[in-house]
């Protein structure tokens, strides 16, 4: 009986490991910028590109970062969500259009609505490689001193909105 | 004499047509040549079983031509690849540092090549002892005169009839 336990445990055990393996995302690289001051930019607005955007202008709000681009599949996904999420008023959104067309973003903006208190512009991708960008939707959470609280990776869920990003938010604004 | 003369023609073209030499793409081949040892290093996250230097994805290319510009200030690698992590973690790294949160990576084909030893050595000296055993135990005096006794009163064996 004993013969069969050691190679019936390992198999379990390879099972549980397999199982693990499966549910894991491969995808979703935890960010080391989660607790550290939220990397410094300076941009020009996306809906009047002769006004600058910049890190320091977010000083003492909690608000949130989302990465976007009108090429970006996933961001329709996640966009109605966001468009009802500005509408409650509830936490500033800051858009960083990533690696766009003037045109193209603002088109984008009109047809699927604007979710965004402002909107920054990267065209070259600048501001997304200081903060680590790697796909687009991204989302980040940051507080009223300007440190990165949660960042996510790929659309927002409503789940991820309700269980994760709004309770943060409140615990930080108040 | 014409045909002989087409042949001749047509055997010396090919050296009319050798190529050149490739130009170098790069204005610094040596700043190149270190572009692609470091990109090699870190992992493309778009693509994530690719090198900097395998992959072709957008965001590839812009870390590459980061990577670029900063060799060109003279930044040194061990500067560059500090840059990458603080903004991708560890994970851009293609030989993550060894500490707490990577040594099992770092040991475990080692912790498991001693277990495996360790197994393989235990089965073979219970083995040799189970072997040993075997033979150090002679059979008792009344347990070779009842084979005896069974091996007198069986018949001999028949030879196939």
């Amino acid at each position: 009986m004993t013969r069969f336990l050691i190679p019936l445990g390992l198999f379990l055990a390879l099972v549980v490991f397999l199982a693990v393996g499966l549910r894991l995302d491969p995808k979703e690289v935890p960010s080391p910028l989660i607790d550290k001051p939220a990397p410094p930019f300076s941009g020009t607005q996306l809906h009047d590109p002769s006004k600058p955007l910049a890190l320091a202008d977010m000083k003492g709000q909690v608000w949130l970062f989302n990465v976007w681009a009108s090429w970006c599949v996933a961001c329709r996904e996640e966009h109605p969500l966001l468009v009802e999420l500005g509408k409650a008023n509830v936490v500033p959104i800051v858009g960083l259009n990533y690696k766009d067309k003037r045109d193209d973003a603002l088109g984008w903006l009109s047809r699927f609505g604007d979710p965004y208190t402002l909107s920054v512009t990267d065209p070259d991708g600048r501001i997304g490689i200081d903060y680590g960008v790697y796909g687009v939707p991204e989302t980040y959470l940051i507080d009223r001193d300007g440190v990165i609280r949660f960042k996510q990776i790929g659309p927002v869920t409503p789940e991820i909105l309700r269980d994760r990003i709004l309770p943060l938010v409140r615990q930080l604004q108040g | 004499m014409i045909r002989r003369f087409v042949v001749l023609v047509t055997l010396l073209l090919p050296l009319v047509a050798m190529a050149d030499t490739a130009v170098p793409v790069a204005e610094d081949p040596v700043l190149e040549q270190r572009l692609m040892v470091l990109s090699a290093e870190l992992r493309c996250l778009v693509c994530q079983n690719q090198s900097l230097a395998d992959s072709h994805a957008d965001l590839a290319i812009d870390l590459k031509n980061q990577v670029r510009a900063m060799l060109k200030e003279g930044k040194s690698d061990a500067e560059i690849k500090a840059y990458m992590t603080d903004r991708y973690g560890d994970f851009v790294l293609y030989r993550p540092p060894v500490k707490g949160t990577t040594w099992l990576l770092w040991a475990g084909p080692f912790v498991l090549l001693v277990a495996g030893l360790a197994a393989l050595a235990w089965m073979v000296l219970r083995r040799r002892a189970a072997e040993r055993g075997a033979t150090a135990t002679q059979p008792s005096e009344a347990d070779l005169e009842r084979a005896r006794a069974l091996l007198a009163a069986s018949d001999p064996p028949s030879c196939g009839d």
